[in-house]
């Protein structure tokens, strides 16, 4: 009995192929987003891991030279003395024709050698350490680096960070050509005891604490969670198609049901079965879903990495390696999202009453009379979301606050349409026009999960557009005046800085030093800058809260300027105290943006600095020359101080390598709203298809009082498009919503910086045509059915009533 | 991998088969390194200095020590040199690797500490006259001229650190056939000696607690390119100093054939004498369960030779080196026809 039960049950997709394709193509569709971000997330995450423990000095001290380069001998006594120190000696260099960084560790101290795993354990000890010695590079860029003959073999070594050569310290001051030098040294955690103080030993070196591990820990989360937000929202829109599908094939299948409970088919068997055929379906899906993920991660993550690579600074290889968890993940989702879509179909299977005729009810279980409940329900969301981001705070209330925000405007829709249609149908006169707002409100509960769905797609497209947009204006702007500088130019050493200034204080119009300090400000370190009194900072500095003698303040010693992302974190603004050192407190003065910068930074007067910090580097300079003159005279001061062609920068290069970071940022983040915006349309296509089934019963009556089947056939496409129409104009407002929580509640959470919002409507005028667009392709499709359809078949309708 | 890559440079010095695999065709003169050879004839000061042409080499200082309550102590300094090629260099570039391992042991605790460096850039090294040997802060230094004789010796991990002095009036002993010792029946061989008669003094520094110890120390100088033979798995290496002024050298090389025994007997006046493969029978008594291995700490070992029987036990079992090479050192004391104590080596339990 099951093997026949099963067939029968089966039979359906036989007869409905269309639907079978549509369910499966909704959940793989749902489960290829969702499974490509987790592949990206957990790809990037294992990559930081990875490189941090590979290069494994985050969370560890160094010690580095003001000079730029650490002598042998300083490490030799550092050892005598007792202290364990690894010396690295980094450096870049062209190799087979490319530049690379070349990393030299000292093979036997350096704190992690993972690099140097088993797959290339076949290299022997004194290989590595004598000459020629190896070079161990990741896959991907040895195949960059092409097959260019190389004195020194190259080794593969998956566990290298990408875009870094590394070997040890003999062979990288070899091919470097820095003979006995160090670029630093790191601070090993096990110490011996009774060590004598570091600046006993090695007075002239300066001890650099360990990079924060939360900065680039809390920005790629964010960046993290930004993902999988959108994965999460790609899924809930995919489980709308598939919660209609299933719904539709459970409504079709009510006749069968009847049948075979009254053939005797046990309600038990029956619901087992129907669970094995969705748990079997969803495994299909789920796996053609993995495809899919895999594909859509693997052309993503490119630009993930580089994204990365450049925002951040986490390094992340870009091939993408298959992890199990991944595979259980996205089959769970899969499996999870069919049991939730299907779970409405199963419960009405148990109270479907044996001999009351099919086909009376709404298969949907939605009605007009449950709109009030969905509204409230809405309105409950949105409160929830606002509650829980107060009481959790932080970047996870901010994303508590969207979530609630969108369940809710998504659960607003229907009942808002519904009234939108009554207002509507007042206004409409005639009969035609009456019964096409009647029946489009009738309609209105089948349709509304998939304008649910396209809400929630065209919000978020909306939102996100307007914060990329106004990110990249306000981005554009600041870089213009933060980089007012003609030239950037860095000198080897203290030294020949001093020689740099000298030298171009005669060939330029002014020379502003970029001088710091790493201090620690409430705790966190922090960046103290000293900048000299000049017209450059006044007129451009991107100040957005300031005092009015704030530069004046700033040359007298008596202010401090602060970036944005340390006054929203401290809550210091202008008027309140900020203490530098114990010696040092004083009025804070300005706040300047700072953006792509995790970190707190200060900026005081340059004898401030000087006279409250020692040794302070002077290498660093910004040049100011006529526009046309920057480039001349840059290869004049190459030339001069033969400096690497890296040492002297042009302002436009900057700027330009600046913002092909951020334009990569965004390109996932692009393409995964284009996706989302895609599983929408077809949300609404399905939805479309599976009513029209139901729908020959309504129309046919209208047709045989006598209205065209074109006619009918425009009313079709101009129903689709009036709801398209109306959740485009509902989307703007939300996705503005959603734009201004991104901008100044997740963005301040993230990264501490808040954007101006800018509006651009011809980009939402540009995505209300292409939604109309594709509702009007959603309507045509089966609406030609209608067209097609033999006149016998719409009066079937009327013999033939199931 | 910088465990296996320490492992292996130094397994040598240790005598692991296992760990040595990855040299096993390197064990040859193939690559050029110098190979012991009988009638050498030993030069001091000069070799108590690095022969850089030879692939392993160490200096070698146990003391037993005791505190002012009489509680006894261990301390271990040794330095290790293991060469890729067979000579010295200057910078990173040179092939001269070097290891130090310190401990202090009581009957309850087991201080270690290793450290690693590179030759060539004055981190780690020995020099002849005046004698000198040191890896980071960690040194044993002499007075000028005076060869082995007097000694300050001083290291320190995260938990210990220890200063002594050490000084000797004895002549130094050399074993085997002047200072040729075989350590197979197949010929595999070092040069081996020691200075067995230190008087020891100095603090320990364990925890807060600043400890002032006397004792005796022992400092043994070897060197080979190949000391084990295939089939050989590690050693148990015995240095016995005897109430009675008596000293005695003893090891035995585990093979998978046969054992190799070897023992120098030193008399109270510095004579020593070298004695045959089988004059010494070492026997294990009792094992502990050492850092999950089975570990022989109670022994009995006889020279009928010299009318000796005695039982052999370690201080603290748990005197476990758990360096990158790990192996078992540590202080023992002997009862049985003859009194005293020394410490214990054993390599190749795994």
């Amino acid at each position: 009995m099951t093997r026949i039960a099963a067939l029968v049950l089966l039979s359906h997709w036989r007869r409905q192929p269309v639907q079978l394709v549509t369910l499966i193509l909704g959940l793989a569709l749902a489960t290829g987003l969702w499974s490509a971000v987790q592949a990206i997330n957990g790809q990037a995450r294992a990559s930081y891991a990875e490189a941090a423990e590979q290069l494994g000095t985050r969370e560890l001290a160094t010690l580095v030279s003001t000079t730029g380069t650490i002598p042998l001998d300083r490490y030799v006594r550092l050892r005598r003395a007792g202290w364990q120190v690894s010396p690295v000696l980094e450096g870049r260099t062209k190799l087979g024709g490319r530049w690379v960084t070349v990393m030299g560790v000292d093979v036997l101290s350096h704190p992690t050698m993972t690099w140097l795993r088993p797959e290339t354990a076949n290299v022997t000890p004194d290989a590595i350490l004598t000459p020629p010695g190896r070079l161990f590079a990741h896959p991907a860029t040895i195949a960059e680096l092409g097959t260019v003959p190389s004195e020194v073999p190259i080794v593969q070594a998956p566990n290298v960070p990408a875009g870094i050569v590394m070997t040890d310290i003999g062979t990288a001051e070899r091919i470097l050509q820095r003979k006995n030098q160090i670029s630093r040294l790191i601070i090993l955690k096990s110490q011996p005891r009774d060590l004598p103080a570091l600046s006993d030993v090695v007075p002239d070196l300066t001890r650099i604490s360990p990079r924060p591990q939360d900065a680039i820990a809390r920005l790629t989360d964010s960046f993290h969670l930004n993902l999988t937000a959108f994965g999460l929202l790609a899924f809930a829109v995919g489980l709308f198609i598939v919660h209609g599908t299933i719904g539709l094939a459970f409504q079709q299948r009510r006749p069968m049901f009847r049948s075979l409970r009254a053939l005797g088919v046990p309600l038990a068997l029956l619901s087992r079965l129907l669970l094995a055929e969705l748990l079997g379906l969803a495994l299909i899906a789920g796996s053609v879903g993995l495809v899919l993920g895999y594909l859509v991660a693997a052309a993503l993550l490119p630009d993930v990495s580089a994204t990365l690579r450049g925002l951040y600074g986490a390094p992340v290889s870009g091939g993408l390696a298959l992890r199990p968890v991944w595979f259980v993940s996205g089959l769970g989702m899969a499996l999870f999202g069919a049991l939730v879509a299907g779970a409405q179909g199963l419960r009405n299977l148990f109270h479907l009453p044996l001999l009351v005729a099919p086909g009376q009810q709404d298969w949907l279980g939605m009605t007009l009379l449950r709109m009030p409940w969905m509204a409230a329900g809405g309105v409950m969301m949105i409160c929830a979301g606002g509650l829980g981001s107060w009481m959790i705070g932080g970047l996870l209330g901010g994303f508590v606050l969207l979530a609630g925000l969108m369940t809710g405007a998504a659960l607003l829709l229907p009942p808002t349409l519904t009234v939108l249609l009554a207002w509507a149908a007042r206004l409409g006169k005639g009969a035609i026009s009456q019964w096409f707002w009647a029946d489009l409100r009738s309609q209105l509960p089948g349709l509304s999960l998939a304008f649910m769905a396209l809400l929630l797609a065209l919000s978020t497209n909306i939102g996100v557009g307007t914060m990329v947009s106004s990110f990249r204006l306000t981005f554009v702007g600041w870089l213009d005046q933060r980089l007012a500088a003609e030239l950037y130019v860095t000198a080897r050493t203290d030294r020949q800085g001093r020689a740099v200034e000298e030298w171009l204080a005669a060939h330029s119009q002014a020379v502003l030093p970029i001088r710091y300090a790493e201090g620690s400000v409430l705790g966190q370190p922090t960046r103290i800058y000293g900048v000299v009194d000049h017209s450059t900072y006044r007129e451009f500095w991107p100040l957005i809260h300031a005092t009015p003698d704030v530069w004046q303040r700033l040359a007298d010693g008596t202010g401090a300027l602060i970036n944005e992302q340390l006054a929203r974190r401290a809550e210091l603004w202008p008027g309140d105290r900020i203490e530098l050192t114990p010696e040092l407190t004083t009025d804070v003065v300005g706040v300047y943006s700072d953006y792509g910068n995790p970190r707190g930074q200060v900026m005081i007067g340059l004898p401030t600095l000087l006279s409250n910090f020692d040794g302070v580097a002077h290498r660093q300079f910004g040049v100011r020359v006529p526009d046309q003159q920057a480039d001349a005279l840059a290869d004049r001061l190459r030339q001069q101080f033969d400096l690497p062609a890296s040492a002297v920068r042009n302002q436009a290069a900057i700027k330009a390598g600046s913002l092909a970071v951020f334009e990569k940022t965004f390109v996932v983040t692009a393409a995964l709203n284009v996706l989302t915006l895609g599983v929408a349309s077809f949300a609404i296509l399905t939805s479309l298809l599976t009513l029209w089934t139901l729908r020959l019963p309504q129309v046919a009556p209208i047709w045989a009082l006598g209205l065209t089947r074109r006619r009918l056939l425009w009313l079709e496409v101009l129903r689709s498009t009036a709801l398209a129409a109306m959740t485009v104009l509902l989307a703007i407002p939300l996705g503005l919503l959603l734009a201004w929580i991104l901008l100044a509640v997740i963005n301040v959470e993230a990264f501490g910086w808040r954007i101006p919002l800018h509006v651009f409507p011809l980009e939402w005028l540009k995505l209300g045509a292409l939604t109309v667009l594709a509702a009007v392709v959603a309507a045509i499709i089966p609406a030609r059915r209608l067209l097609a359809a033999p006149p016998s078949e719409l009066l079937k309708v009327f013999t033939n009533e199931n | 991998m910088r465990t296996d890559i320490v492992a292996v440079l130094f397994a040598l010095c240790l005598g692991s088969e296992t760990a040595a695999q990855g040299f096993a065709d390197l064990g040859t003169t193939a690559e050029g390194f110098a190979v012991p050879q009988r009638n050498t004839v030993l030069e001091f000061p000069a070799d108590h200095g690095a022969h850089p042409q030879f692939r392993i080499e160490w200096w070698y200082l146990t003391a037993t020590l005791s505190g002012p309550d009489g509680q006894p102590y261990g301390v271990q300094w040794t330095l290790f040199r293991s060469a890729l090629q067979p000579q010295d260099g200057t910078g990173w570039q040179s092939p001269q690797l070097w290891m130090g391992h310190a401990a202090v042991t009581s009957a309850t605790q087991h201080l270690f500490a290793e450290r690693l460096a590179r030759g060539g850039i004055g981190q780690a090294g020995v020099t002849a006259s005046p004698f000198s040997a040191w890896i980071d802060n960690w040194q044993m230094t002499g007075d000028d001229d005076a060869g082995l004789d007097n000694l300050r010796l001083t290291a320190s991990g995260s938990d210990f650190r220890y200063e002594l002095r050490l000084d000797a009036d004895a002549p130094l002993v050399l074993h085997g056939e002047d200072g040729y010792s075989v350590k197979s029946a197949k010929g595999q061989a070092s040069h081996y000696y020691s200075q067995p008669a230190y008087a020891v003094e100095g603090v320990l520094y364990l925890d807060d607690q600043e400890i002032a110890v006397t004792g005796q120390g022992w400092l043994d100088r070897e060197w080979s390119s190949q000391p084990l033979s295939p089939d050989q798995t590690g050693w148990d290496w015995f240095s016995l100093s005897f109430d009675s002024g008596a000293r005695m050298m003893g090891f035995r090389l585990r093979g998978a054939d046969a054992d190799y025994t070897s023992a120098t007997w030193i008399e109270p006046d510095g004579s020593s004498r070298s004695l045959p493969d089988g004059a010494l029978v070492v026997e294990p008594l009792g094992f502990d369960r050492v850092a999950g291995r089975s570990i022989p700490t109670r022994w009995r070992l006889r020279l009928p030779a010299r009318n000796l029987d005695v039982k052999v036990n370690a201080l603290n079992p748990n005197s476990w080196m758990n360096t990158t090479f790990p192996y078992w050192e540590g202080p023992v004391s002997i009862i049985g026809s003859h009194t005293g104590g020394g410490y214990l080596e054993m390599t190749g339990y795994d």
